[in-house]
């Protein structure tokens, strides 16, 4: 490991959603602050620097991980994949489009770390239960949307649910969660 | 001519009538959601900085309540990259107090001068090239505090007792108002029942997952200022941070970004923050950036208003409430702050509810306290009405014996009387509540609901059912606040009313439409329903219309009611860019009926075409038409307006100022909520679990069916954090204690259950579409209706929130076991510390060494200090008085503390005191220990007891790990006496998991 000095800024490079990206950050840097503020890649967005909201979940090595928690010293020479990396060709994911028809965002802000999450966890738990999904989903603070439509979108692209979000009236639906 | 024949919303003609699909009233998903989803969409934070721009960090009281006594800059402003200190004698130079809604002698400037009067309150700015530099600057700055005692709580406010906050008003209630509607005594001596209830709102908010953001200039040639943030409005806030700022309103120009991170009215309260930015710009001649950060804005930024109730009601004896006496105090914070009383009087036209209450009497307090400024917060003042009049209708019908959905279908206003006129003034626009509530039970399954209570009962276990039924109002008067003022003081400020919404429509020359609205948007799809308005007006495609959000109060159309609050959007806004793009397509069909030989009545729009009724082959393209204007003016006819640009506003015709009798219409129309919970509590853990839940809306006509479920199931999942979980904590002493997400506890996705969601549609007939609002009312509704579950479950009154299991605990629970006899036996307490919530011990070590040897040591300034965990010399002071520098870390975080310390009660070689106490950026602490020494055959028994308090950010974030920090610092203490004292090497071999984990981020040494 190399030794580091608290009073100047060290390279540092990693592999940005497939592009190699390098900046300088001094060891106590966030990773979180590293790629939004050095990187320019503003798709992680930064809720509660604790590690209890999840809103800067990124992938680092292919495994979640809070960027606010990191520091950006510690993923020199990593893999970082963030929100910006879903539709590389600017189309977007089964997932996305699930959140976008089951509207699973309101504000957002929270809705990349819950992205690079759940790209890591259906990879690892492609059927996830309902409570399975939940308890995962707690990893997450979501202000707006009662993550109602967050877990009808994963349930759907997981092939648990109707997909159908064109229903007008929930009266009658029985979709996931409901109690 | 190429721009027009490649419009982009040009279609070939159709041979029959071109037609386009509704869209106002479809489930449209959201246009927002895939600049959003890629990590496209910018935020505040995300948007570029000006070069040499600089960061500030601000540096915070960690008392409740102290005067300073001075404030010493100069060794953070020597530091490296800082570039300016500002603290509240700028504020006095280029600011001015913030406007007070009452008239009562307080002063509130954005930076403290001379007293600190809540935990948090911004004290000084460091301004340096980066935040990180600037954070380290805090810690060099020295404050002086001389703390204060504090008040806690609207009982103690309402007592009287304690030192008054502003000296100047003399009383910790700044405000009481009378108000009396119908005839209250008569009402009472006819009823056969007069039943009242208590109930006390707790301090909670909806925290946005965005905190503020600011970014400020100064133009000093122009003394103008250029502010971009994420406030939300209301506007009415404008002029209150242009006259802090001494400047005309033309001079604060405020921009507002294209994405906001959710508000919920929070975002209102980043007002102060433009202000000081707006000096802090000023005072270093360079832009200013300042983000908030989780700790701050969960201490600092904003709060719903705690609120205490007495209601008395006059009941017959079926359970109609005849009249009804009400009292309510706002616990508003340490300061008055714009908008509020808002919260306090934004219900005043529902006082009553849904119900035909046709008498009242009401008194209003303002009672300030050491807390945060309360301000907007989702629901506003609806959550704090609702818990009070919903449980008395659960009460009445407890105390009557009766079904409580009876005493609710009896007493709710029938729908022959709609429009109904409420006791105090308010106009109840629309609907057939009995039918709603109907409804609502038979489709949302009550009798299996009782049906499974019977069953629980049978076995033992805790189920309950509640319910609530609820007025939701939207789209605010702007002249109800000044109801708080008496008819006289109104008659000398001028009337105030209305609620101006405004919307541009404009035309390109390709013939793209462009709508642009002050609404400032925080997630609720403003960009998609406006886009449906807008393309149904035009028979427009959705992506032929482009909405812009972002904000500029310098080029855009605007009015003290701009914002997002209050549901405003729907009926308001919507409604405004609906009026717009009709008068927009009225001009365009007078163009188009003169080239087409047709009456402009017999002009039609559909299909990207503008043809005629009656020959639908008479067409234009739209973008045709449209671009017209821009391209050939010159052919118009005379007297023929080009139809390039349409700017509306509105105004809700029913909403007056107030009368002279106090009769107001606080808000333009009033949807209905109803809900049913059933719940079960845990007998074991004492945990809530919502069983079902049925919510049942009527929020007039419904514009996207996903948006309004989306703000239904966002409403409930704060509103079962404020019934079970969310609670701003703070010490007896004034400590805020609530500092992270692990102690302000947000409900997860494991917590929050799916509602069942039902719909009626009456539409308003005050507002253009006939929507009104609907983001708000289970925020009003559900926290009763889950207390009234709660309530049913265990057969008792539930007067407060949130609902925590130890709350529960302490209703369900027999008395905890007495503490063992022989443990009270102990030692004499330490003193204890005024104000100290006391971080509590006691213990004993066996020192190898004599007492007198132990006694040397503890004597000795350079022994003493190689003993005091990270103490690096003592300084002496006095006799056995020294000051010192103590770095001390606890949680995640470590402070640099300026401390004193003293040896007292010296008893030589037996006994002593050890007291210290310090301060930092991170708060103060103070301590004393007093500790015995006795000989024993292994050397000196020292039996030590302490007390001790922490107080500021490390109370704030570290409250969980005080208790065992404190012990840790304590056993370091005592290993070193002992390895000093020829024992064994002080125990550093085996550090804690989490001193390892600071040492491996570099946090701890």
């Amino acid at each position: 490991m190399p030794s580091l000095n608290a009073q100047t800024k060290h390279p540092v490079t990693i592999t940005l959603n497939d592009g190699t990206r390098t900046g300088h950050a001094s060891p106590r840097m966030l990773l979180s602050d590293f790629l939004r503020h050095e990187l320019g890649a503003h798709g992680t967005k930064v809720g509660c620097e604790h590690g209890v909201c999840g809103a800067c979940t990124i992938r680092l090595d292919g495994v979640a991980a809070r960027a606010c928690l990191t520091l950006a010293v510690q993923a020199d020479g990593r893999r970082v994949d963030t929100v910006e990396g879903l539709a590389p060709d600017g189309r977007m994911t089964t997932l996305q489009d699930a959140f976008n028809r089951h509207h699973a965002l309101q504000c957002g802000f929270c809705t990349a770390g819950i992205l690079m999450s759940l790209s890591d966890y259906l990879e690892r738990v492609p059927k996830p239960t309902e409570t399975e999904l939940r308890d995962m989903l707690s990893g997450h603070l979501c202000r707006c949307t009662g993550y109602a439509g967050i877990v009808r979108a994963v349930m759907d692209v997981t092939g648990q649910a109707s997909g159908n979000a064109d229903a007008k009236d929930a009266s009658g639906r029985k979709e996931p969660g409901h109690v | 001519m190429t721009a027009l024949t490649k419009a982009p919303s040009e279609l070939a003609p159709a041979a029959a009538a071109p037609v386009s699909a509704a869209l106002i009233g479809q489930p449209i998903p959201r246009l927002e959601d895939a600049a959003i989803l890629t990590g496209q969409a910018r935020y505040t934070d995300d948007l570029p900085i000006k070069p040499g721009t600089l960061h500030a960090a601000i540096l915070r009281s960690p008392h409740a309540h102290a005067e300073i006594l001075g404030i010493d800059v100069q060794a953070a402003r020597a530091m490296k990259g800082v570039a300016a200190v500002v603290t509240g004698e700028d504020a006095k130079r280029f600011a001015a107090p913030f406007l007070v809604g009452v008239r009562a002698p307080m002063e509130h400037w954005c930076l403290a001068v001379d007293r600190v009067r809540y935990p948090g309150e911004p004290v000084a700015v460091v301004l340096a090239d980066d935040r990180y530099l600037a954070e380290d600057a805090l810690d060099r700055i020295e404050v002086r505090y001389r703390p204060l005692p504090v008040v806690m709580s609207i009982d103690q406010a309402l007592s009287g007792d304690g030192e008054p906050l502003h000296p100047a008003v003399g009383s910790n209630i700044v405000n009481t108002r009378p108000f009396g509607y119908g005839d209250v005594n008569a009402a009472f001596e006819a009823a056969e029942h007069r039943i009242s209830t208590t109930v006390q709102y707790p301090r909670n908010s909806c925290t946005p997952m965005e905190c503020f953001v600011v970014m400020a200039d100064y133009d000093q040639a122009d003394g103008a200022y250029e502010v971009l943030s994420n406030f939300s409005g209301p506007f009415a806030i404008h002029p209150v941070m242009a006259k802090a700022l001494k400047v005309p309103g033309s001079k604060l120009r405020l921009k507002l970004p294209p994405n906001s991170g959710g508000s919920f009215g929070n975002k209102q309260a980043v007002f102060p923050y433009i202000v000081i930015m707006g000096v802090c710009a000023r005072v270093a001649g360079r832009p200013v950036k300042w983000v908030e950060d989780r700790l701050e804005h969960l201490m600092a930024a904003t709060s719903a208003t705690a609120r205490r109730t007495d209601l008395e009601a006059a009941v017959s004896g079926d359970g109609r409430i005849l009249g009804l006496r009400m009292e309510q105090t706002d616990d508003v914070g340490a300061y008055l702050r714009a908008p509020e009383p808002a919260s306090l009087y934004r219900n005043h036209g529902n006082l009553t509810g849904a119900y035909r209450i046709p008498a009242l009497d009401v008194v209003n307090r303002l009672a300030v306290t050491n807390k945060t400024p309360t301000g907007l917060n989702r629901g506003f003042g609806g959550g704090q009405l609702y818990f009070a009049i919903e449980r008395l209708m659960h009460r009445i019908a407890v105390t009557l014996g009766l079904d409580p959905l009876d005493v609710i279908r009896r007493n709710l206003v029938p729908a022959a009387e709609m429009p109904y006129t409420t006791a105090s003034g308010g106009i109840l626009d629309s609907g057939d509540f009995l039918a709603a509530v109907e409804a609502a039970t038979t489709d949302g399954g009550l009798d299996e609901l009782k049906a499974r209570r019977d069953k629980a009962r049978a076995e033992g276990r805790l189920y309950g059912i509640g319910y609530a039924a609820i007025v939701e109002p939207s789209i605010s008067n702007m002249g109800y606040i000044t109801t708080v003022l008496t008819a006289d003081e109104r008659r000398k400020a001028g009337p105030k009313n209305g609620a101006q919404a405004s919307a541009t429509v404009s035309v390109d020359p390709t013939g793209g439409v462009t709508v642009t609205v002050a609404s400032a948007p925080q997630g609720q799809g403003h960009r998609t329903v406006l886009s449906q308005v807008v393309a149904e007006v035009f028979g427009l495609r959705l992506g032929d219309i482009a909405v812009n959000t972002e904000f500029d109060t310098a080029k855009d159309a605007w009015s003290i009611a701009a914002g997002n609050y209050s549901s405003r959007f729907a009926g308001a806004v919507a409604g405004t860019a609906h009026i717009a793009a009709t008068r927009l397509r009225d001009k365009l069909a007078k163009l188009a009926a003169s080239q087409l030989n047709v009456t402009p009545e017999d002009i039609r729009f559909a299909g990207g075409r503008v043809f005629a009724a009656g020959n639908p082959d008479n067409s234009l393209s739209f973008s045709r038409v449209a671009a017209a204007g821009h391209w050939s003016p010159g052919t118009l006819a005379d007297g023929t307006e080009a139809a390039l640009r349409e700017t509306a506003f509105w105004t809700p015709p029913p909403l007056k100022a107030p009368t002279e009798a106090d009769i107001i219409n606080s808000s333009a129309c009033y949807g209905f909520v109803f809900d049913i919970c059933a719940v079960e509590i845990d007998p074991v853990t004492a945990q809530v679990r919502i069983d079902k839940y049925v919510t049942m809306h009527d929020a007039g006509r419904i514009l996207n069916p996903l948006m309004v479920e989306g703000q239904i199931l966002g409403a409930f999942a704060h509103a079962v954090g404020t019934a079970l979980y969310e609670e701003y904590a703070y010490g007896s002493d004034g400590r805020f204690l609530s500092g992270t997400f692990a102690d302000y506890l947000v409900p997860t996705a494991c917590e929050v259950p799916v509602p069942v969601m039902l719909h009626r549609e009456s539409p308003s007939p005050f507002t253009p579409l006939g929507a009104k609002g609907v983001g708000e009312g289970n925020s009003m509704s559900t926290p009763v209706c889950i207390a009234n579950a709660v309530a049913d479950a265990l057969g008792m009154d539930i007067s407060t929130l949130p609902l925590t299991p130890a709350r529960i605990a302490a209703l369900i629970e027999k008395p905890e076991v007495a503490r063992p006899a022989s443990l009270d036996a102990a030692p004499p307490k330490a003193p204890a510390i005024a104000g100290g919530r006391g971080l509590q011990g006691e213990g004993t070590r066996t020192v190898p060494a004599s007492p007198e040897q132990v006694w040397a040591i503890l004597l000795d300034p350079k022994e003493l200090a190689a003993l005091l965990p990270g103490c690096d010399a003592l300084d002496l002071a006095g006799p056995n008085a020294y000051r010192a520098e103590v770095v001390v870390g606890i949680g995640p975080v470590r402070a640099r503390y300026l401390a004193e310390v003293e040896l007292t009660d010296l008893d030589p070689p037996r006994a002593l005191t050890l007291s210290g106490r310090g301060s930092s950026a991170l708060g103060f602490g103070e301590g004393s220990g007093h500790v015995t020494l006795e000989a024993t055959a292994d050397g000196t028994r020292v039996v030590y007891r302490y007390d001790a308090a922490v107080g500021g950010k490390v109370a704030a974030v570290g409250g969980r790990m005080l208790d065992s920090a404190t012990r840790m610092l304590i056993g370091q203490f005592f290993d070193r006496l002992i390895a000093r004292a020829g024992g064994p090497a002080a125990v550093e071999t085996s550090p804690s998991l989490l001193t390892r984990l600071l040492r491996l981020l570099g946090l701890r040494p």
